[in-house]
């Protein structure tokens, strides 16, 4: 259990699996990827910010062609949690126009990209039915 | 006195599909000096050459190009900004004489993109896969293409489809695909077009699914070409002859934007502002609204980014390009006609092409030289483009008074 690494550094895993941003500490915008200064007003301090659990699907697609290696098909999506946008698969759900629908409403969800050579597992993140 | 206005003297697009029997230098090189010819000047008469090839952004394509076409010790921009590389090569060349470094310059796009595949995304797969490594900004394991959301081009503008959906709703696949029915219906009159068969809606929507709900037909067709244009001063082109001047096209606005900071903007690229912001200032810059153009070429680079457009583009009120679409005004017999080329969904996407040959397209229009597509009486047109990234170009041209 506590030989775990996330799919990304943003993910924060243990009991409550959650995502992080770095939000800047002069005009609240919040950045996923390691930073250099704020894209919105140049400041170059950031805190780390706890990411809602749940949100709501903004815009969607389902992917069935995609780049060698990548397995299809899937679900992309833009899950608004709280105010902050977040790019997600969704997972836990039929890849088809049937049941994922704009508006719907989801939650954060983890699951296993498998185990390294020094027993290391890594584990991703998207986003499930609520 | 001489105004400040830049004109196209020439200009001049490939035939876009597949070309295995040249190479970029080869499609540049039919378009650089078709447009050269079209114009009515040489290499002889240029002051700069602006260039791009996106998939050879590093192979110095504009002095290659001179190395076929005409060595002149002139200084060569060579430029790369996604889709947007075409426009910004004519942008740069705009610049140039307007600055007043010289009075005549000359603009290039060349790809070749056929078979090409899938655009984006992939990642570099794990090497050793042995050791969870974390790399890159998110420090990252593993690629996140697949993971985390899409990279590929055709899943991303399909959420930039969607995210207008809902936000103002009535964006269904059967309304995208029937975007894509119109744009293929009118390629069958572009006999420059890397496809220009008409496919009825069922075809559209039951063609191979993509990234939904972008099928096949609705995505930007890989193809090879080129297209190249010539812009002078108004000084120099008051020194030329009459045709060349009854011939010319007036630039009334040729704007470059890149994307500003938005909430959601490095989550899902946000292509609306900054088209929104360029097609803005080209409408004050050229002192003409929406309502007056004759015709646009906008960046379809799939269906579902057409729709967006309409609104970016202030085609339409806010919130009302399912509407606009609807009341049949982008068709080309309708109030706005819309890629009447054909678009980048059958004309093609030869991807630093595209941003000039659009430019031909409603020059060819205004010049009244479209022969059977021809939008009758056409006066003002505009031409939008836009590379991921991001960069938008949007250029409103018009008809010369005389």
């Amino acid at each position: 259990m506590t030989n775990q690494i996330p799919l990304v550094d943003y993910l924060v895993l243990g009991d409550e699996p959650h995502l992080v941003a770095h939000e800047c500490t002069a005009c609240g915008a919040r950045f996923f990827d390691r930073r250099n200064a704020c894209a919105s007003c140049f400041a170059t301090e950031f805190r780390d910010v706890p990411i809602g659990t749940h949100g709501e699907v903004r815009s969607f697609t389902i992917v069935t062609l995609a780049a060698p290696g990548v397995p299809v098909p899937f679900v992309a999506a833009v899950v608004d949690c709280d105010g902050t946008s977040v790019r997600a698969n969704l997972i836990n759900v039929e890849p088809d126009p049937e049941h994922v629908a704009l508006g719907m409403k989801v939650r954060l969800a983890t699951y296993s990209l498998g185990t390294d050579d020094d027993g290391v597992e890594a584990i991703g993140y998207g986003f499930e039915p609520q | 006195m001489a105004s400040d206005d830049i004109w196209i003297l020439g200009i001049k697009m490939t035939k876009f599909g597949k070309h295995p029997d040249k190479d970029t230098v080869d499609l540049a090189a039919e378009a650089a000096m078709a447009a050269l010819a079209d114009g009515g000047v040489t290499m002889r008469d240029i002051g700069v050459l602006a260039a791009g090839c996106l998939m050879e952004a590093n192979s110095g394509m504009g002095q290659r190009l001179q190395k076929q076409i005409g060595q002149t010790g002139i200084p060569v921009y060579n430029v790369a900004n996604a889709c947007a590389t075409g426009a910004t090569a004519l942008r740069t060349a705009i610049m140039a004489v307007k600055a007043g470094e010289c009075d005549m310059g000359l603009a290039v796009g060349v790809e070749k993109l056929a078979g090409a595949g899938l655009l984006g995304g992939g990642g570099t797969p794990k090497t050793d896969g042995k050791t969870w490594t974390p790399k890159g900004r998110f420090g990252a394991v593993a690629p996140t293409d697949g993971r985390v959301g899409t990279d590929a081009m055709p899943g991303t503008f399909a959420q930039v489809g969607m995210e207008y959906g809902h936000k103002y709703g009535g964006a269904t696949f059967e309304l995208f695909a029937r975007i894509s029915e119109k744009n293929h219906s009118h390629s069958t009159l572009n006999p420059l077009a890397a496809y220009s068969k008409r496919f009825t809606l069922d075809e559209i929507m039951n063609d191979m699914m993509i990234a939904y709900p972008n099928t096949r037909p609705m995505c930007s067709a890989n193809c090879d070409g080129a297209a190249a244009a010539v812009v002078v001063s108004d000084a120099k082109l008051k020194t030329l002859s009459g045709e060349q001047q009854r011939r010319a096209i007036k630039v009334s606005a040729s704007v470059l934007t890149s994307d500003p900071w938005q909430e959601a903007c490095q989550v899902l690229p946000d292509v609306n502002t900054l088209t929104r912001i360029a097609a803005t200032q080209a409408y004050e810059k050229a002192g003409i609204g929406p309502e007056d153009l004759d015709l646009v070429e906008l960046h379809d680079c799939f269906a579902t980014a057409e729709l967006v457009h309409y609104d970016n583009l202030q085609l339409c009120p806010e919130g009302g390009a399912v509407d606009f679409f609807e009341s049949g005004a982008p068709w080309r017999d309708g109030t706005t006609p819309v890629n009447v080329s054909g678009g980048l969904q059958s004309k093609g996407h030869p991807i630093a092409a595209t941003g000039i040959a659009n430019i031909w397209e409603v020059c060819h229009h205004l010049r009244g030289e479209a022969g059977d597509r021809q939008i009758e009486g056409a006066k003002v047109g505009l031409a939008h483009v836009i590379g991921l990234g991001s960069a938008c170009g949007v250029h409103i041209l018009e008809r010369a008074a005389a």
